[in-house]
């Protein structure tokens, strides 16, 4: 692949990208989220039509239209979910839908099924029902049938993240099969340790761009991270760095002791106080996010102690936590923060309505006036306050929650990667918000996958890894070498 | 005016069906809009469409709300409907003469049966998470039977003058008076969406339940409610079938009205799948269908290839506005589009 570009209204989702997958091969593909790894994966199998560029199969060029035709062409591709059926037998799985003959030959069917199950040495038969096999048994049945289908390029999204260690052997010997038959195998993971066993070569991407391609033997983990999480700086360099505040002195603003929650993050201790910005750095699977989601009660909370002021509440809901001047940005903006097809202006004032009660709607004039007031504030580019948020760029949804929040008055504001998949400009103005909110008088934890724009913000950072907090970087420790060492190693450096 | 536009768009599919019924009524006979006067009271086509899409516009109201809340629609309102009913019909009756309070203390407590009925469909899908039309189709199958159960025998006569001048007309007033109580009911949903913030939370939750619960709204309430209000419009509607029929048919009262509604809620120009709503939308949709009945019947069909004529007729309409067809029309002009650029 050369030179592809991909862009949505707003966004350069890959910008003139190189790739170049060789026979035999594990082609790990990193990045941190919003990098363009699933852009990337979407043009190659036909899902998204590429913007420019060129790609080319055995030296030929292609176009897919859709993944059908990559298919027929001998690209595989194997989800994280599953897309199997799980009532179906195994041998019914491997074969459905590529037979036109309107007639089933079961014993045929079932002989061919069992010969390539063993070939690829899958503890399964072909009768069982899929659904009684393992996951790591349904995740080898979807690559047997890739396989099966004279797939030379398999591409693996994820395929590790429901499985556990023996899981992920059985299906690294079976990738280990595959490549010495000359398959070309492109793996996406987020787990590191994974990367380094079973890929020869890595390819790193970071905000839509090409950051280099690796040979994994020769790239030592902590440069592996520094490039996933970028290390120049971009043209941000204008924002002052937030100096540090006296912020041990006082009653913390919030406080939790041994908090957890469904969502699986081990207990942990957390303080925050008045005017502070700080934030929980890892990877992307590390528990930073289900970690402030404990703190807001996103996801049902398990144990723990939380006070605010001194004073010990119970934040049971969001409802509750909003109630007690705490604001949440969800990581995922469509999926848990907008609301797609109300206005701006209903989308900006939902939480304070909701603070408000249901027998007091705000007028239309009262709504407008707030409306107004923060798409000038928060320079929020709309065409009208009552066109529908759906039809903004990520950029300006973003700052419409963020205008949702702010209405609140609150006293404590959580960012989840407030700037993931969003313009520089935009992402500027984000963090130049955080810093004048937190000079404010506001606390705010601000998340991001980009470790120098938590560097440029925040006076305190936490660090995690395995759902498990590894220690806490403040003043002259807060550098980006230090970041990266406590991720890679889980410890001081 | 822009503007004025741009809040009327939704309106355009059931408007539109509505001018071509009233053209193709014009085109039968020229005296589609003649209103006579007979007894004092207001008698015509309109009039009667007014008259008879009552009951169906008031359950389409409280179906919107359930569509826009719970992404799926409560198939058992004319159960509820019949049930409700036949608990003020026994209130009635048993009470000997029927005054105004009988009347009235009965229609409240019908009321209270409605809300139940609804709070049980209510339960069961926001708590539950039982998909509406499977959670309602345990009193769509059952809800006759208990009907048939109070009534104690078959069909209850209702014959009292308060009943008749409900079901028909009060001397002195010349529109009849379930025409007046539809109106009263519109105008009370109109209060209510103005003075609460039902609709914004409604829509919410039907858009996005997730985000919703981020920004304290507990999307399990919200659809409760919805469920409540569904269950209060069928008592109201089966109120007013009842006392237009003068005796309570456990059997056939309200029979199958809720496909009526639902098709209503879609013509109204609303999603079938839930988020925005357009109350408006779905009362011109009610009114629509009965015009749609009344103007089979004018056209002189017959009876028993009705039914036939109806279903036609809301196939075209259903594709045309399908988005299939909107996609497709849009993808053409697009090619010709590009085509004439190459």
């Amino acid at each position: 692949m050369k030179d592809i570009s991909k862009s949505f209204p707003g966004v350069k989702a890959l910008d003139g990208v190189d790739f170049k997958l060789r026979e035999g091969e594990v082609h790990a593909l990193m990045g941190e989220n919003g990098a363009g790894k699933s852009t990337l994966i979407k043009v190659i199998t036909g899902v998204y039509e590429k913007d420019a560029g060129l790609i080319t199969l055995h030296g030929k060029p292609i176009h897919f239209r859709s993944p059908q035709e990559a298919q027929n062409n001998g690209i595989g591709t194997v989800y994280q979910e599953i897309m199997l059926c799980p009532n179906l037998t195994v041998a019914e799985n491997m074969f459905i839908g590529r037979s036109h003959a309107p007639i089933v030959n079961w014993k045929e069917m079932n002989e061919k099924a069992a010969r390539l199950l063993d070939s690829l040495g899958i503890p399964a038969s072909p009768i069982q029902e899929l659904s009684t096999c393992s996951i790591a048994v349904q995740q080898m049945i979807a690559i047997a049938r890739a396989v099966d289908m004279d797939c030379r390029i398999l591409i693996l999204d994820e395929p590790t993240s429901s499985l556990d260690e023996d899981e992920v052997q059985k299906l690294f010997e079976l990738m280990r099969a595959l490549k010495a038959q000359g398959v070309g195998i492109i793996f996406i993971t987020h787990f590191l340790e994974q990367v380094y066993e079973i890929s020869d070569r890595i390819t790193v991407l970071r905000n839509g761009k090409l950051i280099g391609e690796y040979k994994t033997s020769s790239l030592p983990q902590i440069e592996l991270i520094s490039k996933m999480l970028g290390s120049e700086l971009e043209d941000i360099s204008t924002i002052r760095k937030h100096e540090p505040v006296a912020s041990d002195a006082g009653i913390p603003v919030f406080e939790a002791v041994g908090l957890s929650s469904a969502a699986g993050v081990r207990p942990f201790d957390f303080t925050i106080h008045k005017g502070e910005v700080n934030g929980f750095a890892g990877l992307l699977g590390s528990g930073r996010s289900e970690s402030v989601r404990a703190i807001f009660a996103a996801d049902k909370v398990t144990g723990g102690e939380v006070r605010i002021h001194g004073k010990r509440v119970k934040i049971k809901t969001p409802l509750h936590a909003i109630k007690h001047g705490i604001g949440y940005l969800p990581e995922d903006r469509k999926g848990d923060g907008i609301i797609e097809d109300l206005s701006v202006r209903d989308n900006i004032i939902l939480t304070l309505q909701v603070l408000k009660g249901l027998f007091k709607p705000f007028s239309l004039k009262e709504a407008e006036k707030f409306a107004e007031e923060y798409i000038k504030k928060l320079n929020i580019k709309t065409p009208t306050s009552n066109t529908p948020i759906r039809s903004l760029s990520g950029g300006n949804q973003q700052k419409v929650i963020l205008a949702r929040w702010l209405l609140t008055n609150l006293e404590y504001l959580i960012l989840d990667e407030p700037t993931r998949g969003i313009d520089v400009g935009t992402k500027v103005e984000i963090q130049k918000l955080v810093i004048r909110l937190a000079s404010g008088g506001m606390s705010l934890t601000f998340i991001s996958s980009e470790i120098d724009e938590m560097l440029r913000t925040c006076s305190r950072l936490i660090v995690m890894k395995d759902r498990e907090i590894v220690g806490e970087l403040r003043g002259t420790d807060l550098t980006e070498n230090d970041v990266m060492h406590m991720i890679a190693q889980g410890g001081k450096s | 005016m822009r503007k004025l536009m741009k809040n009327v768009s939704h309106l355009v599919l059931p408007i539109s069906v509505m001018v071509l019924l009233i053209i193709i009524n014009l085109v039968k006979g020229a005296d589609y809009f003649t209103i006579t006067m007979i007894n004092g009271a207001l008698y015509g086509n309109i009039p009667n469409i007014l008259f008879g899409a009552s009951e169906l516009v008031i359950l389409s109201i409280g179906m919107t709300l359930v569509t826009a809340a719970s992404r799926g629609q409560d198939i058992s309102i004319g159960e509820s409907a019949t049930i409700s009913s036949a608990v003020f019909v026994w209130f009635v009756l048993r009470s000997g003469e029927a005054t105004p309070v009988t009347i009235i203390v009965g229609f409240l407590l019908s009321c209270v049966v409605g809300l139940g009925l609804g709070a049980f469909n209510g339960i069961l899908v926001s708590i539950f998470k039982v998909q509406p039309m499977v959670a309602s189709l345990i009193l769509f199958t059952g809800g006759r039977s208990i009907a048939f159960m109070i009534d104690g025998k078959l069909s209850p006569i209702l014959a009292n003058d308060i009943s008749n001048r409900i079901g028909t007309v009060i001397p002195g007033i010349p529109i009849q008076t379930p025409v007046i109580l539809t109106a009263v009911f519109i105008a009370l949903f109109a209060v209510l969406l103005k003075t609460t913030t039902l609709r914004l939370y409604v829509e919410t939750v039907g858009i996005n339940p997730n985000a919703a619960r981020l920004n304290g709204i507990n999307p399990k309430k919200v659809i409760f409610l919805t469920f409540l209000i569904m269950g209060f419009c069928s008592a109201v509607a089966g109120f007013i079938a009842v006392n237009k029929a003068g005796r309570h048919d456990s059997v056939n009262l309200l029979k199958n009205i809720m496909m009526d509604a639902i098709l209503a809620v879609a013509i109204g120009g609303n999603s079938l799948g839930g988020g925005t709503f357009s109350i408006t939308g779905s009362i011109i949709g009610a009114y629509t269908i009965e015009m749609l009945n009344r103007t089979l019947l004018r056209l002189e069909i017959e009876p028993a290839m009705i039914k036939v004529f109806k279903a036609i007729f809301i196939v075209i309409l259903m594709v045309v506005a399908s988005p299939v067809v909107r996609d497709f029309i849009k993808k053409v002009l697009d090619r010709n589009r590009t085509r004439k650029e190459e």
